[in-house]
């Protein structure tokens, strides 16, 4: 069959507030409960401002490493995982979610394994197409160190993708849409499967 | 959700029109650049892509990330290129949503109040497919959208047209086997915004969508066939192609149309391509829990 050509995405507008959040939305777990963590962070845009119109989506792992197929995400029961959530940015660009460190996954056939990461999906009022980028656990240096996305990375760069690890166990990652110490952002199309 | 209860406590807490109704009358802010201005660098923009495509470039496909008549994208773009990568396991999945968490009834926003919104009354629907043209079955779809007088039921959205107590704008539905969604809703209007002087989106409805992988994941905005304000449009614009342009133009068609009730529009969405090719049940075991 011929490849069809995908649809083009546009900008998430400045409008989505009232559609797009839902009642728990940011927590994949119940904050509080046995094994959650706070991951937090700040969007900027390219003057070093924090944005108030961004939405980030996240999409990843249980603890263990076992990618989740359970529904519900919309609808928390407060004790089913199901790997992903959405939260808004507040007015100072602000982000949370509760969640869990993601676990490593087991790696594709014949490929090298990936560090654990969290997945993101990026839309802003301003930015035409969402973006994707990953979150990066800071342990395990030698696991980072053969990751083979972060070990294709000028250090620098590679550091954007890389939380900080709270002392209240939870993390922190900022997000930069611009400018200096900008994220890097992910292109999957084309790439080798 | 209760969109009723949403919609009821927005309305009272920050929705209220602007104490002034005719304020939004006065020139708008400092926005001194017309029209004309902005016209013009869309046209510029667009004859270089021509010139390009004739010298043999690749089509684009997707909006330009860097597209400076949508003054909001000037700091909001990535200045360096997206790096290349390979999916890893995760990112070749996508989270499950089901019957669960998207009630049937959402996706006819015309019943969520006690009367009918006003407006046309509209059908959209469409199928959900991927680059090979397999459908996305069960998969969540949002929408959202202006009501008929171009208002949107968001604090943000001061400007002087109705809001209309019978209407929030919100849908959602789970796509069938066949990847097919389809929605009940009236044709929004058109509205202002405040990009340059006398700047007006064309009539649109929101759309989020995910695919089997969560590289798939797009947010878009569908259009009405004909619409004037499509030159005009900096966000219609930023997709520089016009055969990329009209994918996300809905079509007229009088075969859904439904007598005596609402008109038919068809929409089809095609993902990307980058998808499991693998067959994840040899490589991991069934990870399926469907509901
Ligand atoms: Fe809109």
């Amino acid at each position: 069959m011929s490849k069809l050509t995908p649809t083009p995405g546009q900008t998430v507008g400045p409008f989505f507030g009232y559609a797009l959040p839902f009642d728990k939305d940011n927590e994949l777990l119940a904050p509080g409960s046995a094994g959650s963590i706070r991951l937090q962070g700040t969007v900027y845009d390219g003057a070093g401002e924090p944005i108030p119109d961004a939405i980030l989506e996240i999409w990843q792992p249980d603890s263990e490493g076992n990618v989740v197929q359970r529904t519900g995400s919309l609808v928390r029961d407060g004790y089913t995982f199901t790997g992903w959530g959405r939260a808004a940015v507040g007015n100072t660009g602000v982000f949370t979610f509760t969640t869990v460190n993601p676990g490593p996954t087991e790696p594709l056939p014949g490929k090298p394994a990936a560090a654990p990461f969290i997945s993101v999906a990026v839309f802003a009022r301003g930015l035409m197409n969402r973006l994707f980028t990953r979150i990066y656990l800071p342990e395990n240096e030698e696991a980072l160190a053969a990751d083979p996305l972060l070990s294709s990375l000028d250090p620098e760069r590679r550091s954007t993708l890389i939380a900080r690890r709270d002392a209240d166990g939870g993390l922190t990652w900022d997000l930069r849409l611009q400018g200096e110490n900008e994220t890097v952002f992910l292109d999957f199309e084309g790439a080798s499967q | 959700m209760l969109l009723d209860e949403n919609a009821g406590h927005h309305q009272d807490d920050e929705l209220v029109p602007a104490a002034e109704p005719h304020a939004g009358h006065a020139p708008l802010d400092a926005a001194a650049e017309t029209q004309a201005d902005l016209s013009a660098e869309i046209q510029a923009i667009g004859d270089a892509y021509r010139r390009a495509l004739k010298d043999g470039a690749a089509p684009e496909i997707q909006p330009r990330l860097d597209f400076a008549p949508y003054r909001s994208s000037i700091l909001r773009h990535p200045t360096k290129s997206l790096h290349h990568a390979d999916p890893e396991t995760i990112e070749l999945y996508s989270p499950a949503f089901g019957h669960q968490d998207v009630h049937a009834l959402e996706s006819d926003l015309t019943i969520q109040h006690n009367g009918e919104p006003q407006g046309e009354r509209i059908i959209v629907q469409g199928r959900v497919l991927d680059g090979d043209g397999r459908p996305v079955a069960g998969q969540l779809v949002e929408i959202w959208q202006a009501n008929a007088a171009g208002r949107y039921i968001h604090k943000r959205d001061q400007h002087p047209a109705p809001l209309d107590p019978n209407f929030t704008g919100v849908g959602r539905c789970i796509t069938g086997p066949d990847g097919s969604y389809r929605f009940t809703t009236i044709k929004p209007g058109a509205y202002p915004w405040k990009n340059h002087l006398n700047a007006w989106r064309p009539a649109h409805i929101h759309f989020s969508l995910f695919g089997t992988d969560f590289t798939q994941r797009i947010v878009t905005q569908m259009y009405f066939p004909g619409d004037q304000l499509f030159p005009l449009d900096p966000i219609y614009q930023s997709i520089v192609d016009q055969d990329a342009r009209d994918r996300l133009v809905a079509t007229y068609d009088h075969d859904l149309t439904s007598p005596e009730w609402a008109l038919g529009y068809n929409w089809d969405i095609v993902l990307s391509g980058s998808k499991r090719t693998w067959t994840e049940n040899e490589a991991f075991g069934d990870a399926g829990d469907e509901e």
